[in-house]
């Protein structure tokens, strides 16, 4: 009986999957059907088909803001199958960014990489040590060069170039940006339309917003400190590493001022929880008002519009000598020692991931920033920024925003930076000594890549 | 001698399966780590280069290193006689208990139903300052805001709180089984002979518990070094390692990092660790415990 039934209702799931193909005019319908049930009859559906062999694409992705993406990413690869219907796409959720990088690195060891991932922006030192990755140049001068690249935002490809090549493309980008709570700004006696704009502004407008249990600002720290550290880094200075990967600037006078602003709006003026705040903690302490401003990734802001009781503000970063945020999120790498017609279409579904309208579509869906200028341009874009002006703060930031640290041997790099800053904000060292100590240990990690 | 061949043979046969896989799953495992111990391979050497101790080397004079072993030593001692001290309690107070003792059973053993991640996710937002339980508890007694999880000296202490919340229940399950298994005739005997309540727990129940007090403490023990699951949600080991644990230490190392050679290095101190903490329990503690 049980034979029986699940018989039956293979045979169901296989029409309903047929049924559903049925709508479009493609002349591939079973192709589709073949990739939608997976395997079993699935396949024997698809082989009929014969219109010689397909290229069948393996794509890791991971997920790392709230919401159902999955069926998003599942249906932007049913449409890109469509229109490609000689490549066939098994999308992979791979878990946050973390797990996708083992489940990768895994695969490369078994020389059996997936043919195309999204992992972090960040990561491009590490495959290029392990050998992972092909330089994109190639397609890219086959879609006009210069031309194509430069319609994307420079700021996400500083990531993805290093020495000359172009080894990824931007796709599920952020920057930070500061929230702020309307009504405690109105209450405090500040104007609701008018963010600190500048260190010392930010500084004042913490401290009169704190008090009575609440806190004026929130910085998280929790597994992002090095990223909050290069905010301030990059308003009073420069980047934390060079372009080729390979030496980390932490110590300099500028990185110290920085931190010791940071630290002292806890430690000094009581504007700000000391020690540690956790990543997650920082969101829902400004949704619960207890906090009246808070520094976080442009990803949160679909969370903070649905879920935020009260008006409130997106704004740029405050200025010390100029404005500044590094990025952030996870572009597409292809991969290496894989089959030259599989890199080929794994070139087509990364670019058609990446099209104009795709991308305005999956900023509204996500929160993310859209990769593209062009993105902006776009009809569906242009109405949800009318209805939502928030959603162009971001993309306006980029004009100073720079690349996010990624260096050779980076997970100990980030590691080493992050350690220190958590020693300087729990005044176990002063930040002096924290980021000296950071630069020596940094300095250590990196010697076998500068020899 | 022949028939000895012939039994111990047919032992060895049905030992066959279980030996199998402990080799493939556990000591060539073990050994490949041994041997990748020797060897620098990170994101810097494509090809491991055999360095012979150096990886050790590197170890010992690692600051994060003598940090985490530190720690576990201080989890091990926090959880350890504490958690199994209140599963006996527990489990001596349940065992009695006439009215609800289904009740108090359960009520006992539901943190041990929950998985870790969820414990962790549930203690993060008791240890959250302001909102939290625990700040809200604390303010009634007029005990400020303590940042629980990002303050270097409190985040040990409240991971140790949190865990033997979670185990406790466990242990006192088989104090339970040890306890039921206690003849009932050695009370009466005792009541009959007048003896005190505390004399009759010190000198009938917890001599006789001494067994499962030997399991339970190796099962405690080893869980101090194997429990880090909890790090990912709450902590990530931080505030700068205050509350990092050898295990997650490795994961990073392996993961993060893609240091496999000190990975492997420091895979090893670890099984050492754990041989060591059976070996003295059952060599030196078993033989003092009396077993009926």
């Amino acid at each position: 009986m049980r034979k029986v039934n699940v018989t039956v209702m293979a045979a169901a799931l296989g029409m309903s999957v047929l049924a559903g193909c049925g709508n479009n005019t493609n002349t591939n319908n079973n192709n589709a059907a073949g990739n939608g049930s997976g395997t079993g009859a699935g396949e024997a559906a698809a082989a009929p088909a014969g219109n010689g062999t397909k290229t069948e694409l393996t794509y890791y992705y991971p997920i790392a803001v709230g919401g159902p993406l999955t069926a998003t990413i599942e249906a932007m690869t049913a449409d890109f199958m469509k229109e490609n219907p000689d490549i066939v796409v098994k999308p992979v959720y791979t878990g946050s960014y973390a797990d996708t990088a083992v489940k990768t690195q895994a695969g490369v060891q078994s020389k059996q990489p997936p043919d195309v991932a999204v992992l972090q922006s960040t990561e491009l030192f590490s495959l290029l040590d392990m050998d992972a990755i092909i330089p994109l140049d190639e397609f890219i001068a086959q879609e006009g060069g210069d031309t194509y690249l430069s319609d994307f935002y420079p700021a996400f490809m500083e990531n993805s170039q290093t020495e000359g090549k172009t080894y990824s493309i931007p796709f599920q980008r952020s920057t930070i940006v500061l929230y702020y709570n309307k009504d405690k700004f109105k209450a405090a006696g500040l104007d609701p339309e008018k963010p600190p704009a500048t260190w010392a502004e930010m500084q004042e407008y913490a401290v009169k917003l704190a008090g009575d249990g609440k806190w004026g600002l929130e910085i998280p720290v929790t597994g992002y400190a090095y990223w909050m550290l290069q905010t301030f880094a990059l308003q009073n200075g420069n980047n934390l590493m060079t372009p080729d990967g390979k030496k980390v600037m932490f110590n300099t006078p500028e990185n110290v001022e920085g931190l010791q602003y940071w630290v002292d709006l806890a430690a000094k003026h009581k504007a700000m929880p000391g020690g540690v705040t956790d990543w997650s903690t920082v969101p829902s302490d400004f949704l619960e008002g207890k906090t009246a401003m808070m520094y976080h990734t442009t990803g949160n802001l679909t969370n903070v519009k649905k879920n935020a009781s009260f008006d409130f503000g997106v704004s740029f970063l405050p200025a010390q000598k100029q404005y500044g945020s590094p990025t952030g999120g996870g572009n597409f790498y292809i991969f290496k020692d894989i089959d030259k017609k599989k890199q080929e279409a794994a070139w087509k579904f990364v670019k058609f991931m990446t099209e104009t309208e795709r991308a305005a579509q999956w900023s509204i869906d996500t929160g993310y920033v859209a990769v593209k200028k062009s993105a902006y341009e776009t009809e569906r874009m242009k109405a949800y920024a009318a209805e939502f002006p928030a959603a162009l703060i971001a993309r306006d930031q980029l004009e100073y925003a720079s690349a996010e640290l990624s260096t050779h041997n980076n997970g100990r790099i980030v590691k080493i930076l992050s350690d220190s800053v958590q020693a300087a904000l729990t005044n176990e060292l002063t930040p002096a000594e924290a980021l000296q100590k950071a630069q020596n240990e940094a300095d250590q990690a990196l010697a076998s890549f500068n020899k | 001698m022949n028939a000895r061949l012939r039994r111990n043979g047919f032992a060895w046969l049905l030992l066959l399966p279980s030996l199998l896989f402990l080799l493939l799953f556990t000591f060539y495992p073990i050994a490949l780590t041994l041997r990748l111990s020797l060897f620098q391979a990170d994101l810097s050497t494509p090809e491991p280069v055999f360095t012979g101790l150096d990886n050790y080397r590197t170890m010992f004079q690692d600051e994060v290193f003598r940090k985490v072993m530190g720690n576990n030593v201080l989890f091990a001692l926090g959880t350890v006689p504490l958690g199994i001290a209140l599963a006996l309690l527990m489990a001596v107070f349940a065992n009695k208990a006439l009215h609800g003792r289904g009740f108090m059973r359960s009520a006992f053993f539901y943190p041990t139903l929950i998985p870790m991640i969820a414990v962790a996710n549930i203690w993060l937002f008791i240890y959250t300052p302001e909102y939290g339980l625990m700040s809200r508890l604390l303010s009634w007694f007029g005990v400020n805001d303590i940042n629980w999880l990002g303050t270097p000296g409190l985040v040990m202490w409240a991971m140790i709180l949190m865990i033997i919340w979670k185990e406790a229940g466990f242990f006192m399950i088989f104090y339970l089984a040890g306890l039921q298994n206690i003849s009932k005739e050695l009370y009466e005997a005792a009541h009959v002979d007048g003896v005190g309540r505390f004399t009759v727990f010190r000198k009938i129940t917890f001599p006789l518990l001494m067994p499962t007090t030997l399991f339970v403490s190796i099962v405690a023990l080893t869980n101090a070094y194997k429990l880090v699951d909890h790090l990912m949600i709450m902590t990530r080991g931080g505030p700068n390692n205050a509350s990092n644990l050898l295990l997650y230490y490795i994961y990073e190392t392996a993961f993060s990092y893609w240091d496999q050679g000190m990975a492997s290095a420091l895979t090893v101190v670890m099984i050492a660790v754990l041989l060591l903490i059976a070996a003295v329990q059952f060599f030196g503690l078993d033989r003092r415990i009396h077993y009926n």
